[in-house]
């Protein structure tokens, strides 16, 4: 390796992955942590078959997951920029991946709810509870070990998307390396690295899926028996 | 106590209960047997409303009621005051067994937890699972898990309890512990309305026993009245066929 190789390679590590550990995982965390909220809300708008607004959690799933990320993006920051008013590229970022997020995870946590058994229901009714308490103390504990493993699959998607949000002026992680790549002229060189980086990140959110899926399975039989 | 009348089901392919009668004292034991499809299990959940019947009324402690037009607040009323065994137990799976029989408790009755708790245990004593309070139901054989869901249908201290086919479920070997439990029960006076394939249960256990087929009540009597002297040919034929089949 030249001298000057490894001297960029210094030189942008902390570049690239100071905006990793600054916007890229707060982002993360933060549409995340909002796209889940919207999913348990509009999974359970479903379940519950609240008439009217299932038909529009119908529509938001439609029409999120029927359009690409990137145009969404474009719409919803160009399109308001363009109108005359200013937003801030993280919040609009942050809000636009919860959105998109949010329509795939309602439909894992439809399934999820669906799969519990309705034994469960009517046994909670049978001991006196309400609907509410039995969704909430019995249906979505039970949903939600279900649905861990694809929700942790669509965090890790997510995360590796908000590279997209560089297009509409956040300085992210991919941001950082598209600029060094310009000063340098090392694109092999810079995005291997970015990459190395994205995927250390999700070798800890992989990581940490394992030890959440290890601490929710005491009240379940992962090995299944024959019964 | 309780009462029943002309009670109608319909799930779109036919009536499955066309005019049930019932009426069940306090500390009655009543077995209702019959041919799978006959719908014992049917009226058994209208009469928790798990199912919504078409017609008939209940009366309750004195309180009149019309199926189908019966406000939310009541069901929810009425449920507190009875409880439910299903077949397949329906243990709440994220909860302990001590959680399963507190939940009602601690929940739906707002009973202090350390109250809750004692009688919890108090419950699963009785039943024979002192040692397994902490176990979660995959931990637990499918009597042991039917013995935690007749603990938590004592635990709420019912004036009746549903039991819907108990022992179906479970290997021949575990309906013994489970009858044994229920055999207890009823010796300390508890109201049960039981739909059971175990004869020997019906004839020893119950005070009365009823015989339907086809959505309606072919014959009741006392179990020595069904099982000795039955008037009605279907029910010769049935208890010929059931004790054959045992």
């Amino acid at each position: 390796m030249s001298e000057r190789t490894l001297h960029i390679l210094a030189d942008s590590f902390w570049k690239i992955l100071l905006p990793g550990l600054k916007v890229t995982l707060p982002l993360t965390a933060i549409a995340f942590a909002l796209a889940l909220v919207i999913a348990i809300f509009v999974a359970l708008i479903q379940f519950a078959n609240v008439k009217g607004l299932k038909q529009l959690a119908r529509v938001y799933i439609w029409i999120i997951r029927g359009t690409p990320l990137i145009v969404q993006l474009y719409l919803v920051f160009y399109g308001i920029s363009g109108l005359g008013y200013l937003i801030n590229p993280f919040l609009c970022a942050a809000f636009v991946l919860a959105i998109n997020e949010g329509a795939y995870c309602a439909e894992t946590m439809r399934a999820a709810l669906e799969a519990v058994p309705v034994g469960q229901m009517e046994a909670g009714y049978c001991a006196g509870m309400k609907y509410h308490q039995i969704i909430r103390r019995i249906v979505l504990p039970q949903a939600m070990r279900t649905a861990f493993p694809p929700l942790s699959n669509s965090l890790l998607s997510m995360m590796k998307d908000t590279s997209l949000v560089a297009s509409i002026t956040v300085a992210e992680m991919f941001m950082a390396a598209q600029r060094i790549v310009a000063r340098t002229y090392e694109p092999l060189l810079v995005y291997t690295e970015v990459a190395l980086m994205y995927l250390a990140f999700s070798t800890v959110l992989t990581w940490l899926q394992h030890l959440g899926e290890k601490r929710l399975n005491h009240y379940q039989n992962t090995k299944k028996s024959g019964k | 106590m309780l009462e029943i009348k002309g009670i109608h089901k319909d799930f779109g392919e036919g009536e499955v209960l066309k005019g049930v009668d019932l009426s069940v004292d306090k500390g009655d034991v009543i077995a209702i047997l019959g041919p799978s499809g006959s719908g014992k299990t049917t009226l058994l959940r209208c009469m928790n409303f798990l199912e919504t019947a078409d017609g008939g009324t209940m009366c309750f402690d004195g309180e009149e009621f019309t199926f189908g037009h019966i406000k939310k607040k009541d069901i929810a009323r009425l449920r507190k005051k009875t409880a439910f065994v299903f077949q397949n137990y329906n243990l709440f799976l994220n909860k302990t067994a001590l959680q399963n029989v507190t939940e009602g408790l601690i929940v739906a009755r707002r009973i202090p937890k350390t109250e809750a708790v004692a009688t919890g245990k108090k419950m699963l004593d009785k039943v024979g699972l002192s040692e397994r309070y902490d176990y979660y139901p995959h931990q637990l054989s499918g009597g042991q898990q039917q013995r935690v869901a007749i603990a938590r249908a004592l635990a709420t201290d019912p004036e009746i309890i549903y039991f819907d086919e108990p022992t179906s479920a479970l290997d021949p070997e575990l309906t013994g512990e489970v009858l044994e439990v229920m055999r207890q029960l009823a010796d300390d006076g508890m109201t049960m309305l039981v739909v059971t394939h175990e004869l020997g249960f019906a004839r020893t256990v119950s005070n009365k026993v009823i015989f339907m087929e086809d959505g309606m009540v072919v014959e009741e009597g006392s179990a020595e009245d069904i099982f000795e002297h039955p008037k009605q040919e279907r029910t010769r034929e049935f208890l010929r066929l059931e004790t054959k089949g045992n």
